[in-house]
């Protein structure tokens, strides 16, 4: 980025996203952009997800102790959010919220990491680069939603006592001490979907490919897909949200449900969330 | 009672003509040469006490340290919110305490404060050695240590670079910098007295100081060369030391997390910086004064003056730090004001009161003359202040992570593990070893600048330029060089 291109589109660069093709203004995601849509009404807190995300991405089961010393390795976490005291447990409500990486436009960790481990790919995924990593953990310092997982211990050796390696997901690997990890969207999948397709002159089509939370999701609160096309789920349901990938603030009237988590500090996340109706008086 | 012109003559004298001076204007060259090289040979008992105290203190880290390579980063008690602890925190008090030896050698020799003279060498060594130590806690900070090199941008087959948008490249090269300038600074500011070592010493440690002192003869020629050299040096060391502790503060200012994302960090931590170096001379400054029977260089006077400069840094730190409150306070950042408040009554509410009164209420006891001017009252006190910047530096970093923008950080508790407190003292007993080690190996005080002073300071008093009618001594005993 020049000087001169900077000043020239201040006005750009102050108030769009900075995004992939950021050096080249004209340049936007012209195949793919993965993005999710996630319903809060209809998710019940089940952790279907998070199941299916340790099965998929060979995630370490750390055991009770270091799950209390906040070790946990788990890439998509289910949220609970108490409401206000008015009654005692049994009564009381409480929300869930899934979250994992939100796989930002304009990510905070992307800049920050000193070996640039982590970095934007084509698709708009936010990936990560486990060789490269050197675990100074500043990504997850910078990142809002503390959703990047640090390999505190060596887990391959402990995780996985005999016969368990042989259940292991050969897509992915394992990874060892000293590195940070997060949601990739099963990137697994993704590329192996993408890949396919090449063969057969096309794009993926929607519904070809799912993440594993997206998989295992019994009610479906989740939606995966490709934001560049407009006919795919997923964009019509930002669509209808009147959501944009690439504002911080929306413009949209009080009948949609549809925002991002901690869209003011600007990092442009990929996945949008649909706000839970409750019936108060019920 | 005064009832006698003589009596009041006296106390006269007592009140000004015998103001305590920074040094013996009568004190011989010869003399210098011969006090200084004793702190080489014999010194007290403590030296030995202390030495031996921080080599196991050392050893203690270096078990730690090998504990944590072998098992995981897990041992040290981190967890997945708070991923930085005490080894940041520290490393920002190590590179805070390097600041102090520039400012005495390089800012105060530019500004011609001559009473920095006997204290400034040292203090060039602690900068030199604290710059190891926070470099060492960079590298005891990252999860795969072994592969730290990625971070320098040097030439490989793939093609790879480091990320030159992230802070820590920043630092990774301010800090090599910064190093390899220091060191280069205290060796050539060195040289003049490793000649007069050479000339003194024998055996094996003769050709030691004759290889070090790279054939110094205190030639015309010699001594224009190395006041050209030395100036410049200080010259370029005196901005790269702001710019160092600077990029220290953008690795949090430039991140978005509350209580970090502040724009005054940089000018915040340089004075810290300044800070708690300057309170470790003063510590030092009492340890060697006592270790190698310094007292008649590192005299009351110039601990006084280094007490005052403790003083008015405390009060722009102070300062600093009310604005960073204020503008927090009165800023539309709500998880920035969110993080303040935790900090004052959370978890970490005991730790920050005292940051906050041992760096900015025990300093005004430096205010009172009969306290500047009390040992072991100033030992304790400049001990305090260092506690109250290192709390500072936890403070931090710490709480931050503790009390985020997103709430699933704020139930999490999290405390060092032993791990990770052995590493910390062990980081003390690292530079104490290798300070202690310094002083007995080289000349702690610069004998050639005490020399000048003692000059400079008797031309001054008895208004001629020739010295040697004040002191006869001057003209037989002692050369320029030797």
């Amino acid at each position: 980025m020049s000087i001169t291109n900077l000043l020239n589109n201040w006005s750009f660069y102050r108030n769009k996203r900075p995004y992939r093709g950021q050096y080249d203004l004209n340049k936007e995601y012209s195949e793919y952009k993965w993005a999710m849509a996630l319903d809060l009404d209809i998710c019940t807190g089940c952790n279907a997800c998070t199941t299916a995300c340790y099965a998929e991405n060979n995630l370490p089961v750390v055991g009770k102790k270091r799950f209390h010393h906040g070790q946990v390795m788990h890439w998509i976490r289910i949220e609970r959010y108490w409401d206000e005291k008015m009654v005692d447990f049994p009564e009381q409500g409480a929300s869930f919220l899934p979250m994992m990486c939100q796989q930002c436009e304009a990510a905070p960790c992307e800049t920050v990491c000193p070996v640039g481990a982590t970095s934007h790919t084509n698709d708009g995924l936010n990936s990560q680069n486990y060789h490269r990593c050197i675990g100074s953990r500043y990504c997850s310092a910078n990142c809002p939603y503390k959703v990047r997982y640090f390999n505190f211990w060596n887990y391959p050796s402990t995780a996985w006592p005999a016969p368990l390696p042989d259940q292991l997901n050969p897509d992915v690997t394992v990874r060892t001490k000293g590195i940070m990890e997060k949601c990739t969207f099963c990137v697994q999948r993704l590329n192996e979907a993408k890949s396919r397709a090449r063969t057969e002159y096309r794009l993926v089509r929607d519904g070809e490919v799912v993440p594993a939370c997206v998989q295992a999701c019994p009610t479906s609160a989740i939606t995966f897909g490709n934001i560049v096309d407009p006919n795919s789920k997923v964009a019509k349901m930002w669509k209808n949200q009147q959501v944009d990938l690439y504002k911080d603030l929306q413009e949209k009237d009080n009948t949609v449900r549809g925002y991002r988590i901690l869209e003011d500090l600007r990092p442009f996340p990929s996945v949008m969330y649909m706000e839970r109706i409750r019936d108060t008086e019920a | 009672m005064i009832n006698t012109f003589e009596e009041r003559d006296v106390a006269v004298e007592k009140r000004f003509i015998h103001k305590e001076k920074d040094i013996r204007e009568d004190i011989a060259w010869a003399q210098i040469n011969k006090d200084v090289l004793k702190s080489l040979e014999r010194p007290r008992m403590l030296f030995w006490v202390i030495f031996i105290a921080s080599l196991a203190l050392f050893m203690v880290g270096v078990s730690c340290e090998i504990y944590q390579y072998q098992t995981g980063m897990g041992v040290a008690n981190l967890d997945n919110p708070h991923v930085w602890g005490l080894y940041i925190g520290t490393f920002i008090f190590w590179i805070g305490m390097s600041h102090s030896g520039t400012l005495l050698s390089a800012i105060l020799h530019i500004m011609h404060a001559d009473w920095r003279k006997p204290i400034y060498r040292f203090a060039e060594a602690m900068t030199t050695f604290s710059l190891m130590t926070a470099g060492l806690f960079v590298m005891v900070h990252l999860g795969r240590v072994w592969q730290f090199y990625y971070v320098v941008a040097y030439p490989n087959e793939r093609w790879t670079w480091p990320n030159f948008q992230s802070p820590l490249v920043w630092d990774a090269t301010a800090i090599f910098t910064y190093l390899t300038s220091s060191m280069i600074f205290l060796y050539i500011g060195m040289i003049p007295d490793l000649a007069i070592c050479r000339d003194n010493a024998t055996g094996f440690r003769k050709s030691f100081y004759t290889f070090l002192s790279l054939g110094w003869m205190g030639t015309d020629r010699q001594w224009a060369n190395f006041r050209v050299t030395y100036l410049t040096v200080a010259c370029f060391l005196i901005p790269l030391a702001v710019s160092v502790h600077s990029i220290v503060a953008t690795d949090f200012a430039v991140s978005q997390q509350p209580g970090w994302h502040i724009t005054s960090f940089p000018p915040y931590f340089v004075a810290g910086a300044l800070y708690s170096g300057c309170a470790a001379i003063i510590t030092l400054f009492i340890v060697l004064r006592y270790v190698f029977r310094f007292e008649e260089y590192m005299t009351m006077p110039i601990l006084e003056k280094t007490a005052k400069l403790t003083f008015a840094i405390a009060m722009v730190w102070t300062y600093l730090n009310l604005v960073e409150y204020s503008s927090t306070w009165y800023g539309d950042d709500m998880y920035a004001k969110q993080a303040l408040i935790y900090r004052a009554t959370g978890d970490f509410a005991p730790y920050w009161w005292m940051m906050n009164f041992l760096g900015s209420v025990v300093p005004f006891t430096l205010a009172f003359k009969r306290i500047r001017n009390n040992i072991p009252a100033m030992l304790v006190i400049s001990i305090l202040l260092n506690v109250g910047m290192w709390l500072e530096r936890w403070m931090i970093v710490s709480p931050t992570f503790a009390n985020g923008i997103y709430p699933w950080t704020w139930d999490h508790d999290q405390w060092p593990s032993l791990v990770q407190w052995g590493i910390v003292a062990g980081s003390f007993g690292w530079f104490n070893m290798l300070f202690m080690l310094f002083c007995k190996i080289f000349p702690s005080v610069s004998m050639y600048e005490v020399k000048e002073m003692v000059y400079h300071r008797s031309l001054v008093r008895k208004g001629t330029e020739d010295a040697t009618q004040i002191n006869p001594e001057l003209a037989v005993e002692g050369g320029i060089a030797s």
